[in-house]
């Protein structure tokens, strides 16, 4: 019989140990671990049992690598089985190495290939703006290592030009970029008219924080830095 | 005659208006063709953004017309066509300008005589190629209703007429058995030149995929088949060898060059260097039914016109 229910922070650890096989992306499948939590805890107007809701926010994990923690996260959250997460990786399970939206509840992207999510997250917003729907948010997850694929940076500035208010990204920051972001990525966005605030990636308070503060008429970036 | 880009313009301008459903999403081409409006959506130079956005508008409901150059629209956002369309399982109408050489004064980066082949490597694609603005404007307000991936791709050489009917078309009949040659969009007109003195049927193809494959079984009577297209030569290949799998025949397969000429010049000239003028297709025809080996690319089989020198 599949479990479906709602658990605590302190259940995601052990949630972990039953997706097992993908220990290459173990480091950046834990640095997003608080970020999601707090995302689908504190932040997302989300609904497992209605996860197609026209109302809901739209939350994009472009970061495609290592979702051992987003699928605890869903399973936590009521979005999928406890007891589906066993299965990882297998051929007849829903849940692999990389995410599939037409196979797990409540994802809204499919993504592995980097650099995918953020140009989507734009379109859904622009969607949204001129559709006239005023509450949905779209907050995207992106890696900072990901931020090398210039695909996300078509995507930024266009989305400070615009003055995208309903778009945040957050930035996983794990410093797994090889050749790094000189100043703070932050400043990337920035300087193409986004509202920034770099915070201690595994303070739920300051997540939490960090995400209520977009200013509302230009997109809003949140740099979550969790240690390499 | 007006260009089917600019009945494209037309009608998409009116379909922005009358359908709350449609957005076009472009990369500064054809920005200054279209009125603003709120579901235009112009990115500026970023081809990759343009088609992520196109799927993000789609994610919500909303139908994207998307709007480029071919090699701006098909080859290098190539990966986002892939997986923010085909992978996320959303449908945009991809509408391309300039085909195979029509800019071939702009030279190699602004031709892609590889769209199509392209596209066919990719699950679900509807594939129009018109030959007339008249298809053009019937394809785009099809595709309009729709929520699959569809490309239409629009040229400069136009037919004199359009075709009305879809799938394959027989345009004109040979005796019974004779050979069944398979013009597609706008090679339609200089097929039609080459074969006029020659016993073959000749068929109409503006929908290269799904491709008509009973609509070639019911037109072919014999054993010969000639394919024209205007694009990268022998891409419809497998489909008519999957159609016709039950039945010995013969293919001679025409279409552009898989090599790079390094040459400017005309789309017209370009035409004839790739041996699809109503001459080449004649020499190429003739060979193929007097049962001589096709002299095949590489060997240059028509000489160069005389506008295009080396």
């Amino acid at each position: 019989m599949a479990t479906t229910t709602t658990l605590a922070y302190e259940d995601l650890p052990g949630l972990l140990t039953l997706l097992t096989g993908d220990e290459k992306h173990d480091r950046s499948s834990f640095s997003t671990l608080d970020v999601l939590w707090v995302l689908y805890d504190r932040v997302l107007r989300v609904d497992p049992s209605t996860p197609d809701d026209p109302g809901r926010d739209r939350f994009l994990l472009s970061k495609g690598h290592g979702p051992a923690a987003y699928y605890a996260v869903l399973a936590a959250k009521g979005f999928i089985s406890v007891d589906a997460l066993a299965g990882f990786g297998n051929g007849d399970s829903v849940l692999g190495y990389h995410p599939d939206r037409l196979l797990v509840p409540g994802v809204e992207i499919s993504s592995g290939s980097l650099g995918h999510g953020l140009p989507i997250a734009v379109g859904v917003t622009l969607a949204l703006d001129a559709t006239g729907d005023p509450g949905p948010r779209v907050i995207c997850l992106v890696g900072d290592a990901e931020l090398e694929e210039g695909s996300n940076f078509e995507a930024v500035q266009l989305a400070g030009r615009l003055r995208l208010g309903r778009l945040t990204v957050v930035v996983v920051d794990n410093a797994s970029s090889t050749y790094g972001w000189p100043g703070g990525v932050e400043r990337r966005f920035e300087l193409e008219g986004w509202s920034g605030v770099r915070v201690d990636g595994r303070d739920h308070d300051a997540l939490e924080a960090a995400f209520a503060g977009a200013a509302g008429d230009r997109p809003h970036v949140v740099v979550a830095e969790v240690g390499s | 005659m007006i260009t089917m880009r600019q009945r494209f313009y037309e009608v998409v301008a009116e379909l922005l208006d009358s359908d709350p459903r449609v957005a076009v999403v472009l990369a500064e081409i054809g920005a200054g063709e279209l009125q603003p409006h709120p579901r235009l959506f112009n990115v500026g130079i970023r081809e990759q953004l343009m088609v992520g956005v196109a799927a993000g508008l789609a994610f919500e409901g909303l139908r994207p017309f998307v709007h480029s150059y071919a090699p701006f629209l098909v080859e290098r956002p190539f990966e986002q066509v892939k997986l923010d369309l085909v992978h996320q399982d959303v449908g945009a109408v991809l509408v391309s300008t300039g085909a195979s050489y029509d800019g071939a004064r702009s030279g190699r980066t602004h031709q892609s005589p590889g769209d199509v082949a392209l596209l066919r490597a990719l699950p679900g694609w509807t594939i129009h190629v018109p030959g007339h603005p008249d298809e053009v404007e019937r394809f785009v307000r099809r595709a309009a209703g729709g929520d699959d991936n569809v490309y239409v791709r629009l040229s400069e050489e136009v037919n004199a007429a359009g075709v009305e009917a879809d799938g394959m078309v027989v345009v004109r009949s040979g005796s019974d058995g004779a050979p069944l040659v398979v013009a597609v969009g706008p090679t339609l007109a200089p097929t039609l030149a080459a074969t006029a003195e020659l016993d073959v049927s000749v068929a109409y193809l503006a929908t290269v995929r799904p491709f008509d494959a009973d609509g070639l079984r019911a037109a072919l009577h014999g054993p010969d088949v000639v394919l024209v297209e205007p694009y990268l030569a022998g891409t419809s290949a497998a489909e008519i060898a999957a159609a016709l799998v039950d039945r010995p025949h013969r293919l001679l397969a025409l279409g552009v060059a898989n090599e790079e000429f390094r040459r400017y010049g005309t789309g017209p000239e370009h035409r004839a260097l790739h041996g699809l003028d109503a001459a080449g297709i004649r020499g190429s025809i003739a060979a193929f039914l007097s049962d001589s080996p096709h002299p095949g690319w590489g060997s240059t089989p028509h000489p160069l016109p005389a506008t295009i020198s080396a």
